[in-house]
């Protein structure tokens, strides 16, 4: 544990790659296999099932610390972070122990889910005892599943790879599923990430890493339009459905098995060959051709059981855009326009319910492309996807192999004022960052401001920090962490989706709001209203299929 | 009875002496707790200082009217009896005692208090609890999340930081605050590690220190340029001000730090922006607030600055008679609260403006 710490303290410290990359590799030198197979799948983002309720968590740290409630509360808005918080309030450490980190979890952290509150409390109280402040705000991190550190997946996959001397690039296939809820990190699975040799065979439902676009301004620096397969853009989700011996799996880009979650993908799988891998998109589909607005997708992906009517109500299907794999061989070499031949041919058989091909699109000349675009929000798709008809199929975010573009629509945006903020997280604990904006209603001359949009992004550091000072000194009144401000400041918001919600105030709900900047020029009166909303609603809705 | 100190517009104020304490706006007499601007303001008539503040004070405001006193030493101002006690907060910080008609208030303005009120600062007296009626304190960083580790291990910590950075060949750019903070640094290193240079601002202040006898390393002087030979070991010693500008650029490969109490919260360590962050800040932590409040044995307190409504309940909750002035100290420079320096679309507010209204106990303690 004291080890993982340490790796946990020299990453948290450095906001330089090469130091991290020095530090994590550092460690995979040192550490036993089995803690570092544990210690490479927190890295890399793998959350086990939660074992102790938060509420329990902070019931153990009030009696160990010995505050009174409001206090611990007050440190909390401060620090911003839950485990940090309780690390700084413990009383100093009595002894330490030596217990590695998968020790910790296994024998440790695993068994207390499902015990009665007070015996967690107990245990709890008696491991941050035997912990120096590093281990206390990483294990309580790891309890609380909000461990999180500046290290990207892809780091964690290069440090893998320089130390055990083999390409990133199948270093990041075998670490595919790796992170997996269910599959519980074992000193022989970590042996099998670094094994020696360069193509180990692929486990049987593991898919690719997914390549990623870039996003576009402009076309023009792009060249010829003859270059380039134009597809849409579609809004779902990202995923693989891969058919190998007589079963099927499907991944999210998270690396998450969504298989159960989309049982009419999953059978129409089936109707692949074996040995076959499709990249696309997961949309909800009504009508069995066109993607419906995700909120219907959405609708789904929050429910635990699939109903029967849920299932009627929003139905999946795969559009499918890529073809990695056919004959159990990888085709990710191939250059772009074989691969789409390879999936036409695929597809002529297998498509129909659940499983549609991406069709490309015509254009004579980039003014044909932006056409197209234009057309993209009446046809509830986010804009153009441009791929490089002599690419490969790359890693990631990568351009070596060829390069895929997103061209998405602009986003329509709003003016509008902030009313509520909240202290944010992490990197702007303490700081006011996420922010409730409003709209003026429209029954002049008594009109309202009526909140319709949550954002936190947008603006660089200074202009958050400048914006915190705004709302502390022009702060009403308090709720907890919510603080009401005098209106003084309009934003221009940017959000991707509009969609009637009888659930909202305002009667609608955006879709990824962001701020797009401060509009200093603007006054509160000279902020748009419910009426631009509705505007906005009737006009960019999908078509009727 | 009435009270020694009350809030006026122009700041505290002792009505029955006739004299302000650390005032903000221009006053007839100032008697000043130490020289950081928002404690000791340029345009009053006379200042009244210790006797160590001197060169200091002198050196940010130029040619005062300025009266000094040694610490212990007493002086009857309009029939109340002042004298000045250390802080521990930087150089020539000074608690001020008044009595009167059998009184004693403190005003603290900003102090450090470590455990044992132990001497760990090289470049100032360390605090001295003065036992009192009425205490009148900062509370900077009033939260139990704040607790300082002892200095000699943050030494250790800003010693291995720029011996590994020299053995690397770069330079160590250190952001520390230019008066109190930079000094205390200087004399917690080991200057066999490197040459370390100073910022134009950090060096004339480091003048300061050594004509009033504080023994600091020799520094070089950033300003006339750095010999190549040397940037490869060098700590740079720079305000914060400096972070990011063409100023810090000209050590060309570097590692920055930044030493500060708010470094405590990882979150205000990632905000700023540098590749570490020192704890180390010329503020009482959570347990010098208690410790030095404590040992002053008053029954009323009043809080200044930071986190006042916390440190008011707080104390509150333990029988004490604790209520809140809304004065413009800003505490410790870096803060989240302080840091909007230029706010878009909207009036300029007073710093430190998170203190809204004087806090009563009776309605914060509820």
């Amino acid at each position: 544990m004291r080890r993982f710490a340490r790796l946990f303290a020299a990453l948290d410290a450095s906001t330089a790659t090469h130091a991290k990359l020095a530090a994590l590799k550092a460690y995979l030198a040192e550490a036993a296999a089995a803690d570092a197979a544990w210690a490479v799948y927190f890295l890399a983002g793998g959350t086990p099932r939660r074992t102790v309720p938060t509420r329990v968590l902070r019931e153990a740290a009030l009696a160990a610390s010995g505050l009174p409630e409001w206090l611990f509360e007050e440190c909390y808005q401060a620090v911003g972070d839950l485990a940090e918080t309780i690390a700084h309030v413990l009383p100093a450490p009595a002894a330490e122990d030596d217990l590695g980190l998968a020790g910790w979890v296994e024998e440790r952290l695993l068994p207390l889910r499902g015990q009665p509150a007070a015996t967690v409390r107990e245990r709890l109280i008696d491991h941050w005892r035997v912990l120096d402040w590093p281990g206390r705000f990483l294990l309580t991190k790891l309890i609380g599943g909000g461990f999180r550190v500046g290290v990207s997946r892809l780091l964690v996959i290069r440090a893998l790879a320089e130390h055990a001397g083999v390409d990133a690039t199948v270093v990041a296939q075998r670490m595919m599923g790796y992170t997996d809820t269910d599959a519980l990190p074992t000193a022989e699975r970590f042996a099998r990430l670094i094994a020696a040799g360069t193509d180990g065979p692929v486990a049987a439902g593991a898919p690719y890493p997914f390549f990623l676009a870039h996003a576009l301004a402009d076309p023009a620096a792009l060249g010829a339009v003859a270059d380039w397969q134009v597809e849409w853009k579609y809004d779902g989700i990202r995923a693989q459905l891969v058919r190998r011996a007589g079963q099927a799996w499907i991944w999210s880009r998270g690396e998450e098995l969504v298989t159960e979650r989309f049982p009419e993908i999953a059978a129409a799988g089936a109707r692949l060959p074996d040995g076959t891998v499709l990249d696309g998109e997961i949309v909800a589909c009504t009508d069995g051709r066109r993607p419906a607005p995700f909120a219907l997708l959405q609708k789904r992906i929050g429910r635990k059981t699939l109903t029967r009517r849920i299932l009627a109500e929003a139905p999946a299907a795969f559009i499918a855009y890529d073809l990695l794999e056919t004959g159990g061989s990888d085709r990710r070499t191939l250059p772009q326009h074989a691969r789409r031949a390879l999936l036409e041919a695929t597809l002529a058989h297998a498509a129909g319910p659940g499983l549609l091909l991406a069709p490309v699109l015509d254009a004579a000349d980039w003014a044909g492309c932006a056409a197209l675009r234009a057309e993209a929000r009446a046809r509830g798709v986010e804009g153009l996807m441009l791929k490089e008809r002599a690419g490969r199929y790359g890693t990631g975010r990568t351009r070596e192999a060829g390069t895929w573009w997103k061209w998405k629509v602009d986003p329509y945006s709003i003016d509008c004022v902030l009313i509520y903020a909240q202290a944010g997280h992490g990197r702007r604990a303490g700081l006011y960052t996420d922010y409730t904006f409003a709209v003026w209603s429209d029954d002049a001359p008594e009109r309202r401001l009526v909140p319709f949009a949550k954002a936190y992004s947008g603006l660089t550091d200074d202009e958050f920090r400048a914006v915190d000072a705004v709302i502390r000194r022009t702060t009403v009144e308090k709720f907890g962490p919510v603080r009401s401000v005098t209106p003084s400041l309009v934003f221009e918001l940017g959000f991707e989706g509009i969609q009637a919600s009888p659930r909202h105030k305002s009667g609608v709900a955006v879709r990824f709001p962001r701020m797009l900047r401060l509009r200093p020029d603007k006054k509160v009166e000279d902020a748009d209203t419910l009426a631009r909303l509705r505007e906005l609603l009737a006009a960019g809705a999908p078509a009727a299929a | 009875m009435s009270d020694l100190v009350v809030l006026r517009p122009e700041g505290l104020y002792c009505p029955a002496g006739d004299f302000h304490i650390d005032p903000w706006r221009p006053v007839e007499r100032a008697v000043i707790t130490h020289a950081h601007s928002d404690h000791a303001r340029a345009g009053h008539r006379h200042y009244l200082a210790a006797s160590p503040s001197a060169h200091v004070l002198r050196a940010r405001l130029g040619e005062i009217r300025l009266q000094t006193l040694d610490y212990g030493a007493a002086l009857d101002i309009g029939g109340v009896r002042v004298s000045l006690h250390p802080a521990g907060h930087v150089l020539g910080s000074a608690q001020v005692r008044l009595a009167h008609r059998g009184t004693v208030w403190v005003v603290s303005g900003d102090y450090k208090a470590a455990p044992g009120f132990a001497a760990e600062d090289a470049t100032c007296a360390p605090f001295e609890p003065v036992r009192c009626d009425a205490f009148i304190s900062e509370s900077t960083f009033g939260l139990p999340v704040y607790r300082w580790q002892p200095q000699a291990r943050i030494a250790d910590e800003i010693n291995a930081w720029w011996a590994g950075n020299a053995d690397a060949g770069r330079a160590s750019i250190l952001y520390a605050y230019s008066f109190g903070k930079a000094q205390r640094i200087l004399a917690m290193i080991d200057a066999r590690i490197g040459p370390v240079y100073c910022h134009g601002a950090t060096e004339a202040v480091n003048a300061a220190y050594r004509a009033s006898g504080v023994a600091l390393p020799p520094t070089l002087p950033a300003g006339a340029g750095v010999a190549a030979d040397d940037r490869r070991r060098a700590l740079v010693l720079a305000p914060p001000a400096a972070q990011g500008s063409a100023w810090a650029r000209r050590f060309g490969e570097a590692a920055d730090a930044f030493a500060s109490g708010w470094m405590q919260l990882r979150g205000a360590r990632r905000r700023q922006g540098v590749d570490r962050g020192f704890v180390l800040s010329d503020h009482a932590d959570w347990p010098g607030l208690e410790r030095a409040i404590a040992a002053s044995g008053a029954s009323r307190v009043i809080l200044t600055h930071g986190q006042v409504a916390v440190m008011v309940r707080h104390l509150a909750a333990q029988g004490l008679d604790a209520q809140a002035f809304a004065t413009e100290f800003a505490g410790e420079a870096g803060s989240a609260a302080d840091a909007g320096a230029a706010a878009p679309g909207a009036a300029a507010g007073a710093p430190g403006a998170e203190v809204a209204a004087p806090a009563s106990p009776a309605a914060t303690a509820a």
